[in-house]
């Protein structure tokens, strides 16, 4: 009896007091993100804004075709794609030949953690300042060493063509730190039992790397994959440390998605753009974590 | 398929701690040499060395009179189960099996063919399709095994195997790896402190403490003959108990009617080890008993001997009580003398009653 009783009572009143504790984040969250999420939604769809008072009307697809038929979207996208699927590959590519390295030579551990550390703890911005020095067309260390080589100097800031492959680099080299110190720890949580199984059973290192150590480090590299894209679809810090917050490059041939929002909103002031720019993006990264959750259950091994 | 093995002066330091110090021995080719002693003194350091995934700081060894001292591991030809398997836990059963196959570029068809027999001789081939995570430790056991085999090793070495299993299945897996073991006749290293299971299934008996060996016998011939006191302490349970006693021309008077004469002729301080197996109901000494307990078909007494606490495996066709005044006889067989000095053993045969 009293335990039917209490089984019906318990759920009621646990019920009311999550409810009553859940309520002053869910009164932030809905003034901060949800409240927010649904005026944008909405602003994308007016017909006509006015910014300075801030009232738009009417409701239509005009905004979303302006910014889909926009060239300097296309560019933002197809830049910011060249960052992500270009760039993301490369950099979690070298941050694990360069974190399995450093893990191989147990003396060497103490010595690089400063060293990898400290683009991490630097800015974005100094780095980007550094970075336009050694980009630079005559000075820079870059076309020094391609010089050096016996290759043609080439004006990595200032041609429209080479400024997103220069954004890209920079992007790979300023998250490099924080994916080897991810993927060291993850090397640590290898048990190195293994690695002594598969001395005994005549593994060569081409099969150990390829048949231990990366199925047991999936998880983490899925993990600083999923970081990394969506860091990568949000560029909008590097190219401000690259060139300037006026324009991304020459021509505005740098620029990214969040950029383009960025540029529509603060500098046009055409909020109902910016907010269709917007959508088009959630819609993109929405079928992308989707994407990205399905090939998870194939590739991943969970230990 | 069966190698002889030798180590000659084979010393590992761990930058000051001797892990392994100077042993030299022989493994019998084909044979099930149990490596015993307490955790800590150099067991796992020793196969590890002898599998290769360990330096030696100095000395020799030897596959069948070839110096392998210093080839890698991969090259040696050893199989290892390790304490926790170290099973692929990204593997199947199969691919476990067959992976050191697949290393030696084996065709996939006939490495899964050796796998299938190989699963089917240790029993566990309705499991070819599982990850180890969804094995029992036993099966997971197998498995290993069944690993270390695959590639036909000229030396296997199990590094206390059954370590991780429950009392019951540890007695079947130990019967287990005995059969196999007979079965390949290949020459095995079984690591255990458990010298019950060391006692159980090997053939011959290598005892170690501190990284030095105390022993090389036969079990039986361990347990009959304990070359010091640490060797006879650490085999039998419940443990040997010791006396400090004086000996007289080898004779020593346990009462006016039990006295052992042993097999060497010295007067003076002696540390006598007495089995608790030894004693029995009967004509000898009268002891009064301070515990009894019961345990299934025999029962523990304690009682005072000397001044000093003995213990003896009673049978329970008479039951005794605490506080029981009864005559005991011992067996001289399960008397042993050692000097009180150094520990070692005094007499090399068995001990006699003399009147
Ligand atoms: N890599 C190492 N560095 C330093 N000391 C070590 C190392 N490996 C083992 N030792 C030391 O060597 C000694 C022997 O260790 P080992 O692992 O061989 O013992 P064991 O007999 O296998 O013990 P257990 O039964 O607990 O497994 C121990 O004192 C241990 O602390
Ligand atoms: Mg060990």
């Amino acid at each position: 009896m009293s335990s039917k009783r209490q089984r019906t009572l318990r759920p009621h009143r646990n019920g009311a007091a999550a409810w009553l504790y859940l309520l002053p984040s869910l009164v932030v969250i809905t003034v901060f993100l949800i409240y927010p999420l649904f005026k944008v939604l909405r602003m994308g769809f007016y017909q006509k804004y006015v910014f300075i008072t801030d009232t738009g009307s009417g409701f239509g697809l005009d905004a979303l075709a302006y910014v889909l038929s926009d060239p300097v979207y296309h560019r933002a996208l197809s830049n910011t794609c060249f960052i992500t699927f270009v760039g993301v590959p490369i950099t979690v590519a070298l941050a694990l030949g360069i974190a399995v390295m450093i893990d191989s030579i147990p003396r060497f551990k103490g010595i690089f953690q400063n060293l990898y550390f400290l683009p991490y703890v630097t800015t974005v911005y100094a780095v980007g300042t550094v970075f336009k020095w050694l980009f630079h067309s005559d000075y820079g260390y870059i076309n020094f060493f391609f010089k050096f080589l016996g290759l043609e100097p080439q004006a990595w800031m200032t041609d429209p063509n080479l400024v997103t492959l220069s954004v890209t680099i920079f992007t790979i080299w300023n998250g490099l730190a924080l994916k080897i110190i991810l993927f060291l720890a993850g090397l640590q949580k290898v048990d190195k039992q293994y690695y002594q199984a598969a001395r005994i059973d005549g593994t060569s290192r081409r099969r150990v790397f390829f048949r231990i150590t990366l199925p047991l480090l999936s998880p983490t590299i899925w993990m600083v994959s999923m970081i990394s894209f969506i860091h990568a679809f949000k560029t909008y810090s590097a190219v401000v440390a690259m060139f300037d917050k006026e324009a991304a490059g020459p021509g505005n041939s740098a620029i990214t998605v969040v950029f383009y929002i960025y540029n529509m909103f603060f500098k046009k002031g055409q909020v109902h753009y910016a907010a269709a720019a917007a959508i088009v993006f959630l819609v993109i990264i929405i079928t992308m974590t989707a994407l990205q959750k399905i090939v998870a259950k194939k590739f991943t091994y969970y230990g | 398929m069966d190698m002889k093995l030798t180590l000659e002066h084979v010393t590992k330091d761990f930058s000051g701690t001797l892990a392994v110090n100077d042993i030299s021995l022989t493994m019998q080719d084909g044979k099930l040499t149990g490596l015993l002693g307490p955790s800590g003194c150099g067991k796992s350091t020793l196969l590890y060395m002898i599998a290769g995934l360990e330096q030696v700081t100095s000395g020799h060894i030897y596959f069948d009179g070839q110096d392998v001292t210093t080839l890698p591991a991969e090259t040696r030809g050893v199989g290892l189960v390790f304490q926790n398997y170290a099973l692929y836990p990204h593997m199947t059963v199969e691919q476990n099996i067959m992976f050191p196959l697949l290393n030696a570029r084996v065709k996939k068809e006939s490495a899964q063919k050796k796998a299938r027999e190989m699963a089917r001789f240790v029993q566990i081939e309705e499991y070819m399709h599982r990850k180890p995570a969804q094995l029992s430790g036993g099966q997971q056991q197998r498995v290993a095994i069944a690993r270390a085999l695959v590639k036909s090793p000229q030396i296997l070495l199990l590094d206390e195997p059954l370590s991780n299993l429950d009392a019951r299945l540890r007695l079947d897996l130990r019967e287990e790896i005995r059969r196999i073991q007979k079965e390949t006749g290949v020459t095995t290293i079984f690591v255990t402190h458990d010298q019950e299971e060391a006692m159980s299934i090997t053939d011959e008996l290598v005892l170690m403490k501190n990284g030095i060996i105390q022993q090389i016998a036969a079990p039986q011939a361990m347990y009959r003959y304990p070359q010091s006191r640490f060797v006879a302490s650490f085999l039998g349970n419940p443990p040997i108990s010791f006396f400090n006693m004086v000996a007289e021309n080898g004779l020593v008077e346990l009462s006016p009617n039990l006295k052992l004469k042993f097999p060497i002729s010295l007067s003076g301080p002696v540390v006598l080890g007495i089995r608790p197996e030894g004693w029995a109901l009967g004509s000898g000494i009268v002891v009064e008993f301070l515990s009894v307990s019961v345990r299934g078909r025999e029962q523990y007494v304690s009682f005072m001997l000397h001044g000093q606490k003995a213990y003896a495996i009673l049978d329970t066709e008479n039951a005794v009580k605490p506080g029981d005044r009864l005559s005991l006889a011992l067996k001289p067989y399960c008397v042993h003398l050692f000097d009180p000095e150094n520990g070692l053993r005094l007499g090399k045969g068995d001990a006699h009653y003399v009147e």
